[in-house]
């Protein structure tokens, strides 16, 4: 089956993010397809490489890095969420004036339209959120 | 990408206090942007923003209101209302800021059963 996944909340406060994790990682194990991972709202936090929890806890960023690179996943950033929240590539940097990026390896920044065609193009879109 | 499908956005939050209410509408123009069949529901503390009045010079929080009657110049004129969580709240339909449907929770579940995508905020 072919998956979309939209996360709503950030990293650490709520479950959202692991569960969407271990979710795409159970997936992409039997074999299924992830289209898409979206990240929203507070979402967008999941994608600052700036994260740096205690060394005994879990990465949540890395790991959505790792898993990107290992399956190619795309992973979409929302850029108005991202505006709001500060979640900066070096597109945004230019545009905005900002004097740093740090938009985490594996992700990019783009439109709603790209959740849209994710909920258009798959089979289930599976929202994590409060 | 010709395809149509059935966009059901269910809103559960209120208007203010988060800002999911707000994140939602801008999904949901979108939507309409991409010429799929949209519609919206709004149940729990998300009738509250249907509520006539929003008043946001207090929290100096932009209020968005207007945007709710915008919808339909988006050919979005789908809004459907939990009647249960409307009675819960003292509110009926002449509370609200755009004409509504106001269907039973029940009604609602079946509707949402027909949908392609929900997406809930």
């Amino acid at each position: 089956m072919k998956f979309a996944l939209l996360i709503n909340e950030g990293p650490y406060t709520h479950q959202a993010s692991d569960s969407a994790y271990l979710f795409a990682k159970a997936a992409l194990a039997k074999g299924h397809e992830i289209f898409r991972v979206f990240f929203y709202h507070d979402g967008v936090n999941n994608a600052t490489r700036l994260t740096t929890p205690p060394q005994d806890d879990r990465n949540i960023v890395n790991r959505w890095s790792k898993l990107a690179e290992e399956h190619k996943l795309d992973m979409v950033v929302c850029v108005a969420a991202a505006q709001r929240r500060g979640i900066v590539d070096d597109g945004e940097a230019k545009r905005n004036g900002k004097d740093t990026t740090n938009l985490a390896p594996g992700f990019r920044i783009s439109g709603l339209g790209q959740l849209i065609e994710a909920g258009i193009q798959a089979d289930r879109l599976v929202v994590f959120g409060d | 990408m010709s395809d149509i499908k059935k966009f059901m956005f269910v809103n559960r939050k209120a208007p203010y206090g988060t800002i999911y209410a707000l994140e939602s509408l801008e999904v949901v123009l979108i939507a309409a942007a991409f010429e799929q069949d949209v519609s919206l529901a709004f149940i729990d503390d998300g009738v509250y923003q249907l509520k006539k009045g929003h008043q946001t010079s207090g929290i100096e929080v932009k209020g968005f209101e207007k945007t709710y009657g915008a919808l339909e110049d988006y050919d979005i004129t789908k809004l459907y209302v939990d009647s249960e969580s409307l009675a819960a709240r003292g509110l009926t339909a002449d509370d609200l800021c755009v004409p509504v449907e106001v269907m039973s929770r029940a009604e609602l579940g079946k509707l949402m059963e027909t949908q392609d995508v929900l997406l809930s905020f």
